[in-house]
């Protein structure tokens, strides 16, 4: 009984950080209508970058915040200089291009820092929180992830509901033509839209690192996760890809904690075959399926 | 139109006999002239080739793209590994097992990917490439974890003379592995399947309404596919490398075959001979690149990954029809008579742009 709580309050850390992930791959699909597999890469980018910032200042706060600003950029600038290209492609263009990205950022990374996976420091103890005479599998430092993923989906969704910028992206991505006519810079609204996603994906690096280690592809398992979550969410809802973050973090930890580490990213792949063959809209959509 | 129907079969299959032979003989004089390191690349193309072949093939035929293709070549090479080191089976029914075996995992997959447009496509095989390397740790007693599995290389027959040596012998045989791809894609890109799936491609109702079952039609497709990526694996298993380890094919092997159908011009059969070329040099090129500037092994190991990488993403930015699209572009201004009988399966991939 004590394995399944320790298991489930894992699976709420790792799903929270598989929900920053899934908001970032969820709103650059919201914008553009394209699966961002670079993702991972590029949070692996600027979770180096961090560390770099980390081992030089000893400040895990600017390490954070600079993480936060490289992803800002990172994504802006990927928007501008590749996405632009492949929007009004082929989807498969643009699913190549983004994984050429993933390619040439993992292996610049690999070049820079080199292949060996390092650690990464967490930002509260990782010793496990007492209940008693038993010790959880819930660390301080997981009770910041979770805070921490909390903060950016609220501030993510103040932004989308409450603010004209938000209304405006809103309107880009839902008729990009009507929004052209109404005076929307349709193109800004996307790199901006980039832009976020790149930050909340770069948040997610730093949380994670600590536990997965950092090396160019550590973070190849947790793009699968974040994808599969999104998948789960509906690929198109920011609170669907939450939900559908945690949803996963729980059912991969069990998978986890009773069979092994190692069936984790198969586990993922059965449950996003499941969703898509009997609601390929996800969990929470209300739209009909794509019938063959 | 009856009675071309059955003139224009036997015609193709003419064609990819005159094709297959040539190609035969070339490779038969290729092996004779080249060193020992030479016909281990040849071998390593050759196995490349078949993979390529494969997922070339489907992505031209049917519009869908796996990054699943690393993971399935590594089913084809532990079917032939544990068959020939545990069981003592001879290379070609081993090799045939491995197709076979991966033909079967391709079912499943093709179902799922017959249902899936292409990010969803991609993210599942993406997690199975991910995801399978692992089981090699989980079942370790049986697949040799980390270390994988050893084969005893296959020995050349007497009859060959004494100087034939092993490498060459190998050439042989992957070689033989490819030339078969080679004539059975041919023939399926040009005969009826092959129109049935790129009808369904271009209009999946349209081609219902006609009486093509879509689902049958794609899963097939994949299916195929996974054929050739299995014999690739197994080749690479059983007679070039002989061994299976998990650290062969991880997503990186995805990407680059990946890389490999770019560069060549997806959906074309000759392009994958091109990406077959590039993924056996490029890793050459780029360490006596990193020799000859002294580069850090950091740097000279992650090379061809960087070059990948940029392949990816420049050749779809600039020239999404790849290098063997450049070789009609240039055809066709050469002979504009010819013009009219260009390779279907090239113009049909520009087509789906127009949206």
């Amino acid at each position: 009984m004590t394995k399944f709580i320790d298991l489930t309050l894992n699976g709420i850390s790792t799903g929270a950080v598989y929900a920053a992930v899934a908001l970032a791959l969820v709103l650059i699909w919201r914008a553009t209508r394209i699966v961002n597999f670079a993702q991972g890469a590029m949070l692996m980018l600027t979770t180096f970058i961090a560390s770099a910032v980390i081992n030089s200042t000893g400040s895990y706060v600017a390490g954070l915040l600079m993480a936060l600003v490289c992803g800002l950029v990172l994504g802006a600038l990927v928007e501008l200089t590749l996405i632009r290209r492949v929007e009004h492609a082929p989807p498969l263009n643009a699913v190549i291009v983004t994984l050429g990205l993933y390619t040439l950022l993992v292996a610049v990374a690999g070049m820079i820092w080199g292949n060996t996976p390092r650690s990464f420091p967490a930002a509260f103890s990782l010793r496990g929180y007492k209940v008693g005479h038993t010790t959880l599998l819930f660390t301080p430092n997981d009770t910041f992830i979770v805070i921490m993923v909390i903060a950016v989906a609220a501030a993510l969704a103040v932004v989308f509901r409450a603010t004209s910028l938000g209304l405006s992206m809103r309107a880009a991505a839902f008729a990009p033509e009507v929004a052209r006519l109404l005076g929307v810079r349709v193109g800004r609204m996307f790199t901006v839209g980039w832009a976020l996603a790149a930050v909340a994906g770069a948040l997610a690096g730093v949380l994670v690192a600590p536990s997965t280690f950092l090396g160019p592809n550590s973070f190849d398992p947790i793009l699968i996760s974040g994808f599969v979550a999104a998948v789960l969410g509906g690929l198109d809802s920011p609170p669907g890809a939450v939900v559908g973050g945690l949803l996963l973090g729980l059912a991969l930890s069990y998978v986890s904690g009773y069979e092994g580490s190692a069936l984790v990213p198969l586990a993922a792949l059965v449950i996003l075959v499941v969703v898509l063959m009997v609601r390929p809209g996800g969990l929470f959509s209300s739209t009909q399926e794509r019938r063959v | 139109m009856r009675a071309l129907g059955p003139r224009l079969a036997r015609v193709t299959l003419l064609r990819s006999l005159g094709l297959t032979g040539l190609a035969a003989v070339v490779l038969l004089v290729l092996t004779a002239t080249l060193s020992d390191y030479r016909n281990t690349q040849l071998a390593t193309g050759a196995y490349y080739f078949a993979a390529l072949a494969g997922l070339t093939v489907l992505a031209g035929l049917s519009g869908r793209i796996s990054l699943g293709h690393g993971a399935l070549m590594a089913v084809g090479a532990y079917t032939a590994a544990l068959l020939i080191s545990k069981e003592g089976w001879a290379v070609a029914p081993a090799l045939a097992a491995a197709v076979l075996a991966t033909a079967l995992i391709g079912v499943p997959m093709g179902a799922a990917a017959t249902r899936l447009q292409g990010p969803y496509l991609a993210g599942a095989t993406l997690a199975f490439a991910v995801g399978l390397p692992a089981l090699a740790d989980k079942f370790s007693s049986l697949l040799g974890g980390e270390n994988g599995l050893t084969v005893n290389p296959p020995i050349q027959p007497s009859w060959l003379g004494s100087n034939f040596s092993l490498y060459h012998w190998e050439a042989w045989i992957a070689c033989l592995g490819a030339l078969i791809v080679l004539f059975v894609l041919y023939n399926i890109v040009h005969s009826g399947t092959g129109r049935s799936l790129r009808a369904v491609r271009d209009d999946e109702i349209a081609a219902s309404l006609c009486g093509l079952r879509v689902g049958r039609t794609q899963t097939s497709a994949f299916v195929l596919s996974a054929a050739c990526a299995g014999l690739g694996g197994g080749l690479l298993a059983a007679v070039v490398q002989q061994l299976a380890a998990p650290g062969a094919f991880t997503i990186q092997l995805s990407l680059s075959l990946l890389a490999g159908v770019v560069i060549g011009g997806l959906g074309s059969l000759v392009g994958a001979v091109w990406g077959a070329a590039l993924l056996v040099l490029l890793p050459n090129w780029t360490n006596d690149l990193a020799h000859s500037f002294s580069l850090s092994t950091n740097v000279s190991n992650n090379l061809p990954l960087a070059v990948y990488g940029i392949v990816l993403i420049v050749v779809m930015l600039v020239w999404p029809t790849g290098i063997q699209g450049a070789v009609r572009l240039l055809r066709r201004l050469g002979f504009r008579r010819r013009a009219q009988g260009a390779t279907p399966s090239s113009a049909a991939w520009t087509s789906r742009k127009r949206s």
